[in-house]
């Protein structure tokens, strides 16, 4: 059996990756250079940048305001990524135990939302959550009811129904984010436990833990990988988005993508902007950086 | 009667569907305290599930388990009173030997000292002393096995269950490790159960032993009445090689019996059979129990098998295959008969083998008691 080895036949090698490598290097790496060149350059006018090496636009960023801006950024990543572990657990190992017959559709369900375009699927969200949404709807004929069943018994009716504020404010921005962003989660958590050797749980139980502890003891350990691959792929896409915030956010829930935006369109300062995009990137490289420092966890087989 | 030894564990009328398969059909057995008792059978035979529902991981569809005395129904496997060595192992990846024989005592509650004590303990009883702080990637297999028994024997369960316990270890490891687990058995006076596919390993550790075929037992006795009596067809030819003819009864008294097989010719035996004149019955017999001579030759030998009348236990044949495998050699003989017939002869010198080749003529004997008849 002579096995093709892409090593030796160069030729081949090249063929396959070249049209790739064009892509990456045209389309990726040049315009990254770029950006980073505008990073360090001044406006001249209204379109002319000059790339003086200044590092004015980084000292720029640490003013209060950028920083702050930065900060509530990984706060709300960092919330978001929670809500979706805690979430995304249970239903990562609802998936696994399923039966052979309801995995795929299971599965299916996770992904069907990733088939939609995410404006349409943050559209539909705000109709959901608008003070005339449906979550607001449901609310108000609740609190009827309740108000119907407080007469029925003699009793003073409930003041009329207040639509709740359910968008444009923190909570929305963290709910869509949830939303957008827990099939990412899943994914890698339901491919961890999936390996699973299901001999592991079955004599944490036979050792007389119950199911509680041989998740918190066996299950939840030996996922650790999952679980670090789902973090980090949920936290640096809603490190970086801009989006949800935007639509479904208030006038204080502006995220780091969003003050980048705005320094490319409105402000015109791309300096500036290039120089916060940069800034992203270099958190987001620590991230990776210290994901792949972490104790790997021995795998026995 | 009072002396009897008790049931450990009474299996009552246990059946197991899953979907449409029975995997398990209406088993009865009794597993005595302090009995080694091995489930074997072929892959897929419902053993395992069998030794699973003992440990409460499968349900039963129907029947009752019980355990010293206690019905299992609606018990949940953390709370029975038995442990399970898993076929994996299933040692705890993330923790060390010490986490890992020490994981059902913390959940016990047994604390600091006396656990570590009864950890370090166990692990002695499995040759592992010293070995606490290793984590499983630094051991090799037979050792991650010894861990698997400790974490399990620390529990010091009244019924230690054990999963194909030698199937992922290589021949050498497995024959001392079958001396070392009855060794074991002996010194802690625990009930061990065992599945295995394995007849070596049932034969050379078991008590007892329940042959399981299509999820129903097909007969349980001890290691040696299983090999020279066995009860069936089936039983005959999973365990052990043999060969196996079909036959008519033509003598059937309390002290002897003849059956006249097409394949094998006349076949004298010094006992009773107890089956109807002229039934068609079976007759086995194992390649190891066969004389085989030069024709014409060997009077010494054939003055050993001489047990039987004239022209009955005799066969003539020509060597159509040989294969030596150092202790003994097994030879294919095509009988005049048409019929094939398996022999093997030990190599009680260094060139025995080269008494026989291929093509050659020969003679077989057996004695009065060795066939064995088989009505099913």
């Amino acid at each position: 059996m002579a096995e093709q080895d892409w090593g030796t036949n160069k030729r081949a090698f090249a063929a396959v990756s070249l049209p790739t490598l064009f892509w990456v290097v045209a389309f990726f790496l040049v315009p990254m250079a770029i950006v980073w060149l505008y990073s360090f350059g001044e406006n001249r006018g209204l379109t002319d940048i000059d790339i003086s090496g200044t590092l004015d636009n980084y000292k720029r960023a640490t003013e209060w305001l950028y920083v702050t801006i930065f900060a509530k950024s990984f706060a709300v990543a960092a919330l978001v990524t929670l809500i979706c572990l805690i979430v995304g657990f249970p239903v990562a190992m609802a998936i696994t135990f399923a039966s052979e017959k309801w995995r795929p559709w299971l599965l299916l369900g996770i992904m069907l939302p990733f088939w939609t375009n995410l404006l349409i699927r943050t559209y539909a969200l705000m109709m959901l959550l608008g003070t005339q949404g449906f979550a607001n709807k449901g609310l108000g004929l609740l609190w009827g009811g309740a108000s119907w069943v407080k007469t029925l018994v003699g009793l003073e009716p409930l003041p009329t129904w207040e639509p709740v504020e359910l968008l444009f404010n923190n909570f929305a921005v963290v709910f869509g984010l949830v939303y957008v962003h827990l099939p990412f989660m899943v994914l890698p958590l339901y491919a961890a436990l999936d390996r699973l050797d299901r001999s592991l749980i079955e004599a944490s139980l036979d050792l007389g833990a119950g199911h509680f502890r041989t998740i918190m003891r066996i299950v939840v350990p030996l996922a650790a990988p999952g679980i670090v691959a789902g973090v980090m792929i949920t936290l640096i896409p809603a490190l970086g988005a801009y989006l949800t915030p935007d639509l479904m956010g208030g006038t204080d829930s502006q995220m780091i993508a969003n003050v980048i935006e705005r320094q490319f369109k409105k402000a015109n300062d791309w300096p500036f902007g290039a120089a916060l995009s940069f800034l992203l990137i270099y958190a987001m490289f620590i991230l990776i950086a210290l994901q792949s420092l972490r104790r790997k966890v021995p795998e026995v087989r | 009667m009072t002396n009897a030894p008790k049931p450990i564990i009474q299996i009552r009328n246990v059946s197991k569907r899953f979907g449409k398969v029975t995997a398990v059909d209406d088993v009865n057995l009794d597993i005595l305290t302090g009995e080694f008792f091995v489930l074997l059978g072929p892959s897929g035979c419902g053993k395992t599930t069998l030794l699973r529902m003992i440990a409460g991981f499968e349900l039963p569809t129907e029947g009752q388990i019980l355990i010293d005395g206690q019905d299992m129904a609606g018990i949940a496997p953390n709370k029975r009173p038995v442990n399970m060595v898993f076929q994996s192992y299933a040692v705890f990846p993330h923790m060390s030997v010490a986490d890992n024989v020490g994981y059902g005592l913390k959940i016990a509650g047994v604390k600091g000292g006396e656990a570590k004590d009864r950890v370090a303990e166990a692990l002695e009883l499995v040759k592992l002393g010293g070995y606490e702080a290793r984590m499983p990637d630094q051991m090799s297999g037979g050792q991650r096995q010894r861990v698997a028994l400790a974490r399990s024997l620390v529990m010091r369960p009244k019924v230690l269950l054990l999963d194909e316990p030698l199937s992922a270890l290589d021949a050498k490891l497995r024959a001392q490790m079958q001396f070392e687990l009855s060794d074991l058995q002996d010194q802690v006076g625990i009930t061990f159960v065992t599945v295995t596919h394995d007849q070596d390993e049932a034969l050379s550790m078991a008590s007892r032993i329940a042959v399981i075929n299509k999820g129903d037992v097909a007969q349980l006795a001890t290691p040696s009445d299983l090999y020279e009596y066995p009860a069936n067809r089936f039983v005959a030819d999973f365990v052990g090689s043999v060969n196996i003819f079909e036959g008519k009864l033509t003598l059937d008294e309390p002290d002897r019996a003849a059956v006249d097989c097409p394949g094998l010719g006349k076949v004298y035996l010094n006992h009773g059979v107890t089956g109807p004149h002229g039934a068609d019955v079976w007759v086995a017999l194992r390649p190891e129990k066969i004389y085989l001579h030069v024709p014409g030759e060997g009077k010494a030998v054939r003055a050993a098998a001489l047990d039987a009348p004239e022209d009955h236990n005799f066969a003539r044949g020509c060597i159509k295959g040989m294969s030596y495998l150092g202790d003994i050699t097994l030879y294919e003989i095509l009988l005049d008969s048409g019929a094939m017939l398996r022999v093997s002869r030990p190599n009680l010198s260094r060139h025995d083998q080269e008494d026989f080749t291929w093509d050659d003529r020969v003679s077989m004997h057996w004695r009065a008691d060795s066939p064995v008849v088989l009505l099913g």
